[in-house]
């Protein structure tokens, strides 16, 4: 019973997260948002899906091409991808080794060039805007490369509680 | 924890509205992949930081979300204060019978702009009286005004310097009598090589108008300009950039274009600055420069369209918008567009041409009707007073009747509590019945309303006044006068401008860093024969665009939070209420729900307490947060001095505004002071207003803590700085 309790509890704070992200998107406050700012709302949760991933779920959540995402159809869908942790948080040590894989002369730093290089044309690639985005973030002013190490401890952004 | 990352096939990806970048071929790639690295594992590398990186921007632009909704929310909270505000005392004139005292000083607010003739006002308004003493290091001006004149004042302004009383009457008159003859909508022609800016909200930022000129040139023939409204309040430099825009006008009169904004207006002014601004400035002329602009602002026309085909106006449209109503109207009758238009002939409503009483300046709006086509509620058909005044057969059944509407009114107290009397009951302005209703209706559309992505229009209930519109609407508006675009104002876009309705409207805002420092760029629009909009951004000051995303948003978020505290200790003694009714056992504490419930209860801003959470509550145990110490940490200064009843202190920080509001009505010579009788009588209109009883004592104790000069007469300006909210916290 005590387990019901609490899943139901867990369940409930779920809810009350999705809602409150969605709000904020939700223009007129009647429970719609548009289906292009959902990413933002998905992101602002903790999850770090991929662009294929995003296309999935949109597709799944908006089904009648309104470009529309009622807030009825995103919360179950939302809590379940909650629940399931299905797009959980990249620890750090697999970015640093990630950063470290593109790094390949093992310098310690990446040069913006390479960085651009990445980004812009492997995975799913950044758009220019996108990737100045990056570089003005990344790049260390002085000695103008991305120095990975301390950019990924910086970065990070406590989720809310 | 393991995190499995997946191979993802390249393909095109395309999420809705966000861009990602075109796929090449896996090929090309391998070719420049070093050999050391396997392009799989480097392919599964970027994917993974990829993923990383828009998460973490995602979150940030989730909290510039946030921080823009509070701001903005405060804003539109704000102006529907105010209509609701004027909208009651409309209602009050309505309703009071005619030995009401209070109806005297609601009068005096009212009061008909005199029944002059327009060569009366060209006397009252002329310059040759006022004399420029030798002492004046300012800019001299001629008239004719030419370009020269025109860049000398404008560079004198830069410089800081004020241009004289006689010259600011002179500009002024001269700019008066041009607009005269300009029609309610602006027909511009763009042909051949010549290319048309456009502008909007520029709101007193003088520093955004120098550096669009400057990127851009000076208007001329050559550089035509249209500026969408807003050219006054909040901003310090509403009057330097009326008297740079009026010159331009003047020696340009072809090929600069102003439209009127909803700022334009002498009652907006009244709360959001410029009327102070100008008393400031001016302390002798002041009144007259205000009285000027006030026709001047009800001369500006409406809108601009550009080759019949690009409509420009401040605000918007609604589904009823019709140019050709708009284009016949007698625009200059609407001085303030929350007041219906004002009688041309004669103050009083004796109106032989205008159509008998039903067209009378008090039959406003119908109280009760929200569409002008439909009745909601029964509603006896308003009557005028003037002509119950003069008919001598005034029974007592009509006398009757006025006395139970002023009851319902809720300012009888033994009826406080009829029910009738709901705010929502008060008419909102722009929704008027008849002929007149109905152009206003139009006006008051042009000027007010938002687009919303949804299909419809409805009401415009967070500003108070206009519509919300969609995408059906403005195709069908389009459609029906053959134009292809609508640019807009109005609202504020964090990239300085924002598409809509499938590019079929623009807005454009050109006041950069409108909330705060780093919150948005300002944009002006380019456009050719081809009639493309070009939208070139900038940002005022060089320190905010070398800030990093990161920074930037911390700034301005610190900025909004503190607006929201503001916001939050003004309501303390209705949040520690609302509070109390979930802590029945006195505890002290509540849970962070019901905090975010009491806290949306009270401040009704509409915005996401739970997200907010973290950044207004420092402590919190077990969840719950001990709401006493929570107010008190707000770190919100008390006031300068101290009047024993704490209760009308409340109401005096949250009706911050309103007061200033109705001081400077009532203040109607100006003078910035005002008598301890109408200070009496502003305290019980407010709390007729509240709906909430004020004792005489409280009033004539704060009244006489107010008499700073004990002179007998409060000065508005001291009164209010004694409440102006200084955070204690400042270097936190």
């Amino acid at each position: 019973m005590a387990d019901n309790n609490q899943s139901a509890e867990a369940q409930s704070d779920i809810h009350k997260k999705i809602r409150s992200a969605f709000k904020t998107f939700d223009f007129l406050s009647n429970n719609t948002v548009e289906a292009c700012e959902i990413n933002s709302v998905i992101y602002s949760l903790g999850c770090f899906p991929t662009q294929a991933d995003l296309h999935a779920f949109i597709s799944e959540v908006g089904e009648d091409n309104s470009g529309f995402i009622e807030l009825d159809k995103f919360l179950p869908a939302m809590t379940k991808i909650l629940l399931e942790h299905r797009f959980p948080p990249i620890p750090e040590e697999r970015l640093l080794q990630a950063f470290e894989v593109l790094d390949k002369e093992k310098k310690g730093y990446l040069e913006p060039e390479e960085l651009r290089k990445y980004m812009t044309e492997e995975g799913e690639p950044f758009t220019q805007e996108e990737m100045e985005e990056m570089l003005t973030a990344l790049v260390d002013n002085k000695q103008k490369c991305v120095l990975y190490k301390e950019v990924i401890g910086q970065l990070v952004i406590d989720p809310d509680t | 924890m393991n995190v499995p990352v997946c191979f993802r096939q390249l393909k095109p990806q395309r999420v809705m509205g966000c861009g990602v970048g075109k796929s090449r071929p896996q090929q090309e790639k391998c070719d420049k992949v070093s050999i050391s690295v396997p392009a799989a594992t480097a392919i599964r590398a970027a994917l993974l930081i990829q993923r990383w990186y828009r998460q973490y921007v995602a979150r940030l632009e989730m909290r510039r979300r946030c921080t823009w909704n509070i701001f903005q929310s405060i804003e539109y909270a704000g102006e529907q204060n105010q209509i609701k505000l004027y909208n009651f005392f409309g209602f009050l004139m309505d309703h009071f019978t005619p030995a009401s005292s209070e109806r005297n000083l609601i009068s005096h607010i009212f009061r008909e702009n005199e029944v002059c003739h327009e060569t009366e006002w060209e006397r009252y308004f002329c310059y040759k009286g006022v004399e420029v003493p030798d002492s004046y290091s300012g800019p001299h001006l001629t008239f004719p005004m030419t370009f020269c004149g025109v860049s000398k004042l404008m560079e004198a302004l830069k410089q800081k310097q004020q241009l004289h009383a006689r010259y600011v009457l002179q500009i002024l008159g001269e700019t008066w009598r041009l607009l005269r003859f300009l029609p309610n909508i602006n027909h511009v022609s763009v042909c051949q090589t010549k290319e048309i800016t456009i502008c909007g909200d520029l709101h007193g930022q003088l520093e955004d108008l120098l550096l669009i000129f400057y990127k851009n040139g000076l208007p001329s023939c050559e550089k035509p300009y249209v500026f969408n409204g807003d050219f006054v309040d909040r901003g310090k430099n509403s009057l330097e950039i009326l008297l740079i825009l009026f010159g331009f006008l003047l020696v340009y009169p072809h090929d600069v274009h102003l439209n009127r904004g909803n700022h334009e207006d002498h009652i907006v002014n009244l709360r959001y600055g410029f009327t102070k601004e100008v008393l400031g400035k001016y302390r002798v002329h002041g009144k007259k420069i205000l009285k000027l602009l006030q026709k001047i602002f009800s001369w500006l026309p409406v809108a601009t369209v550009i080759n019949h085909k690009v409509l420009v106006v401040h605000g918007g449209i609604s589904n009823s918008t019709n140019l050709n109503v708009l284009t016949r109207m007698d625009r200059h009758r609407y001085v303030s567009v929350l007041r219906p238009p004002k009688m041309i002939h004669g103050s009083s409503s004796r109106n032989g041409d205008a159509g008998g009483p039903v067209e009378g300046r008090r039959r406003v709006r119908s109280l009760t009707n929200h569409s002008f086509a439909s009745t909601q509620r029964s509603v006896s058909p308003r009557r005028s007073l003037h002509n119950l005044s003069v008919n001598n057969d005034v029974s007592g059944s009509v006398e009757d009747e006025l006395r139970k509407r002023h009851r319902l009114a809720g300012l009888d107290p033994a009826y406080r509590d009829t029910k009738t009397a709901e705010p929502d009951s008060e008419p909102r302005f722009g929704e008027g019945t008849g002929r007149h209703g109905h152009e206003w209706k139009q006006i008051v559309d042009l000027l007010w309303s938002d687009p919303m992505p949804q299909n419809g229009c409805i009401p415009n209930e967070v500003r108070g006044g206009g519509c919300y519109w969609g995408p059906d609407v403005t195709e069908e508006v389009l459609g029906r006068h053959n134009l292809q675009l609508l640019i807009r104002s109005h609202e504020c876009k964090q990239d300085g401008y924002e598409f809509c309705h499938n590019r079929r409207v623009l807005t454009i805002f050109s006041a950069s860093n409108y909330y705060e420092v780093g919150s948005n760029r300002g944009a002006y629009i380019r456009m050719g024969p081809d009639l493309v909009p070009h939208c070139i951004q900038y940002q005022a000051s060089r320190t905010c665009r070398e800030l990093t995303l990161r920074q930037s948003v911390r700034w301005t978020e610190r900025s909004a939070l503190q607006a929201l505290k503001e916001q939050l200790f003004v309501h303390k003694s209705d949040l520690i209420s609302a509070f109390k009714e979930f802590d029945p056992n006195k505890t002290g504490m509540i849970s962070l729900r019901h905090w975010a419930v009491a806290t949306e209860s009270v401040l009704k801003l509409g915005l996401p307490w739970r997200m907010l959470r973290p950044q207004l509550i420092s402590r919190t145990q077990y969840g719950m947060v001990n709401y006493q110490q929570w107010i008190r940490e707000l770190s919100i200064t008390e006031p300068k001095l101290q009047v024993s009843d704490t209760s009308i202190m409340d109401t005096m920080y949250k009706n911050h505004s309103n007061l200033e509001t109705i001081f400077r009505m009532i203040d109607t010579d100006h003078s910035g002071l005002i008598s301890f009788e109408e200070f009496h009588q502003t305290w019980k209109l407010l709390s007729s207003h509240l709906k909430m009883e004020i004792s005489d004592k409280a009033i004539a104790d704060l009244a006489q803590s107010m008499d700073f000069n004990k002179d007998g007469s409060i000065d508005i300006n001291e009164f209010m700085e004694a409440f102006r909210l200084v955070d204690l916290s400042t270097h936190s």
